[in-house]
């Protein structure tokens, strides 16, 4: 019991991480229907500025002060990035055969990887544990179930950006032009909406919030390399096609559950398997609902 | 001059932004000190030379795109294809050849060789993406299959290279059916998500099988193919090559007989694929591309015919895995990644998804480049990914982007622009 409950905290946190990235694909997904195969190395970028404002304001300033700069210069940083990315790579191909765009970003996403590789090395790079302690829940016979302090953080950061990025999206008038690109681009156009800058804007927060999830992860894991996009990038990818590719809570869900999924297999079954029982779960899931968990069900016409 | 005053402003603003992206990660890099820590240190002039850089490609593109003619020569496409009826079979009569010049360095032949692999690799890919549209993100895993049926059944029962090729196709087959049924329902980016984790999948039970695959450390011992029994030895003597044609063992032999192999397979894989085109089955791939509902409503069994482009695809890329397995003599998880299935998708898609030609021209560009940049060892992906964005701005529809149509109902065949041709949905 002690020990589920521990794999249960375990994999809410990173269901949180992986659910923020999610948000990103499924957010571009649905606005421009193609999948940013680079989302993932964005979310890698993110941990490294955060690795280097903290290392840059140790002893420098108090830790949260330092933390959120961290995470604001990250945000901001990864924001500049997804524009960029957007302008550079996806705009141009916009309207063009559909996998032009599917192939552009995965040459972006080697493109991200092997700069920062080249730039920063391919060593791991670690940093020690900001944010040690924290509360204990349940003792089973010395067994004993650890909520840390930055699991809670990492849930209650993930939690409040999800509710402004909720909020954005239905209730404002950024968030309804958002959706009325998603739904018909053309007809938004007609209607006086900037479809351009919405766009931009949509790769802008989805870009933010993947620094929101590196720097949890860095803080989180205390190692980070050049490589953690790819694994966190599909991952997230999977979560936001588990939920239902295009829709918000989906991505959330998705994203909690492969967190859960991964920390229980992991617990009971073997680790080296995780990933396989991810992918196998996702592809089962798939073939009874083709359109993810709560995504729409597409309707053709003729 | 306004206009000139408008295209500073862009560019000093795209260097801005170059300056925002490239400060942390080129201005600044992280070293460790001696009590073990983290530190930074800053690399000022590199910086200042890439927003430099950055501002003046801006400048250039702009200018560019202001005085360039009105009129652009017909495209790289429409001239190929002009030529075409020349230049495939002129560069057949090339690869033919190309191992027996005299003078050659076997690193080109050995280079032929990798270029042929991916060639037959994007030739079966082509199978799945180019005719039946359907998405595959995955297809390193039948590579993966065809490459360990080979090693297994050859260690463990003894069959030559020869014997467990068609084993291998078949495997590879197999599993491409097992793929297939999941997947059937599903459209587009579920279907390349579906596929993209049945490749990961495969590599991490090839991963973690350690008591079967050999694990992380790969398996070694498999036996080169041999030509009618004859071994390609460099101790020379009976049964092997040299010894039964009295000629002086030398590497080039056994190079360009495997050389002969690949191009063989390849040229089977495109004379299939070729042929299939004309008959029932490939028309119903391509319909089933442009248009899924109106097959249906014509009576094509969709669910057979997905299931062969998945099948078929799987075969050739289960000989192409078996071919990659001999000739290495080694092979461990490691060459399958998921980037191998990039790099095959995006050989396929460079050639204008659905053109045969385009692939082996896509090939030579993807794979040939990045070799001679060995020199360049660790930029060398990186200037793959900056290649992989350009070429695709560059000409979306990949190198060759006409089609002419598959069946004819007057007597003229008209090429189309790839516009014209649906891509498919699955």
């Amino acid at each position: 019991m002690a020990y589920a409950l521990q794999q249960l905290v375990n994999g809410l946190t990173l269901g949180m991480i992986y659910g923020l990235i999610a948000v990103g694909y499924t957010m571009v997904y649905g606005i421009i229907g193609m999948i940013n195969f680079a989302h993932g190395d964005v979310f890698m970028i993110g941990a490294f500025v955060g690795i280097f404002v903290i290392t840059a304001l140790t002893g420098l300033t108090s830790l949260p002060l330092a933390l959120l700069a961290a995470f604001v210069f990250s945000a901001f940083i990864c924001a500049v990035y997804g524009f960029a990315i957007e302008r550079v790579a996806y705009r141009p191909l916009r309207g063009s055969f559909r996998l032009a765009p599917l192939i552009s970003a995965i040459g972006m996403s080697i493109l991200l990887e092997n700069y920062v590789q080249v730039s920063q090395g391919a060593l791991e790079r670690a940093i020690p544990n900001l944010l040690p302690g924290g509360i204990t829940l349940m003792d089973e016979n010395g067994f004993v179930v650890q909520l840390s302090w930055m699991q809670m953080a990492i849930m209650a950061v993930t939690l409040g950006l999800l509710a402004a990025f909720t909020y954005l999206v239905t209730k404002t008038p950024l968030g309804r032009a958002m959706r009325a690109v998603e739904q018909d681009a053309k007809m938004a156009a007609l209607l006086g909406i900037d479809t351009n800058r919405t766009i931009s804007i949509t790769f802008i927060i989805g870009s933010a919030l993947a620094a929101f999830a590196g720097v949890m992860f860095l803080l989180y894991y205390g190692v980070i390399d050049f490589y953690i996009g790819f694994n966190a990038g599909i991952k997230a990818f999977t979560a936001a096609v588990l939920g239902g590719i295009g829709s918000l809570p989906g991505a959330v869900l998705g994203g909690l559950l492969i967190g859960l999924i991964e920390a229980f297999w992991s617990g009971y079954a073997t680790v080296a398997y995780k990933d396989a029982a991810v992918y196998s779960i996702l592809a089962i899931v798939l073939m009874f609902m083709p359109s993810g968990l709560l995504g729409r069900h597409e309707v053709e016409k003729v | 001059m306004s206009a000139q005053l408008e295209d500073l402003k862009d560019s000093a603003a795209a260097a801005f932004v170059a300056l925002l992206i490239f400060g942390p990660f080129i201005g600044l890099r992280l070293t460790d000190n001696d009590a073990g820590n983290l530190g930074l240190s800053t690399r000022p002039v590199a910086l200042i030379l890439a927003v430099i850089g950055v501002f003046a490609a801006r400048l250039l593109i702009l200018t560019w795109a202001r005085h360039r003619p009105a009129k652009l020569a017909p495209g790289l496409g429409a001239r190929v294809q002009k030529t075409g009826k020349f230049i495939a079979p002129a560069l057949l009569v090339f690869a033919i050849v190309m191992p027996l010049l005299p003078g050659l360095p076997n690193a080109y032949i050995d280079l032929g060789v990798l270029i042929m692999t991916y060639v037959m690799l994007g030739w079966g890919l082509n199978i799945v993406v180019g005719l039946a549209g359907l998405l595959d993100l995955g297809y390193v895993a039948f590579y993966a299959v065809g490459a360990y049926s080979f090693a297994l059944i050859s260690i463990n029962f003894g069959l030559g290279f020869w014997e467990c090729l068609p084993l291998a196709g078949i495997l590879a087959a197999f599993w491409g059916m097992c793929l297939g049924f999941p997947v059937l329902r599903l459209r587009g980016d579920y279907l390349a998500i579906v596929t993209l984790a049945f490749g990961e999948i495969i590599r991490l039970v090839i991963t973690n099988w350690v008591s079967l695959t050999g694990g992380p450390n790969g398996m070694l011992g498999m036996p080169e193919p041999t030509l009618f029994g004859l071994r390609f030895s460099m101790a020379g003597g009976p049964g092997t090559f040299a010894g039964f044609f009295g000629l002086t063992p030398a590497p080039w032999q056994r190079d360009a007989f495997l050389y002969y192999v690949i191009l063989g397979l390849a040229l089977l894989t495109n004379w299939v694929t070729l042929r299939l085109r004309r008959q029932p089955l490939g028309r119903a791939w391509e319909a089933l591309r442009e248009d899924e509902i109106a097959c249906r409503s014509l009576g094509i069994n969709v669910r057979n015919t997905k299931l062969t482009a998945f099948a078929i695809g799987a075969f050739f890329g289960g000989f192409a895995g078996c071919f990659f397995s001999a000739r290495q003599g080694f092979i461990s998880p490691d060459s399958f990644t998921f980037i191998e299935s990039a790099t095959v998708l995006a050989i396929v898609v460079l050639g204008g998804a659905g053109s045969q030609l385009g692939v082996v021209l896509a090939a030579c560009v993807m794979i040939g480049v990045p070799q001679m940049l060995q020199g360049l060892q660790i930029y060398r992906m990186l200037i793959f990914g900056i290649a992989l964005v350009l070429i695709m701005i560059v000409r979306p529809r990949g190198f060759i982007s006409t089609r002419r149509p598959t069946v004819l109902l007057g007597k003229e065949a008209v090429a189309i622009g790839g516009e014209l041709r649906a891509e498919g949905r699955g």
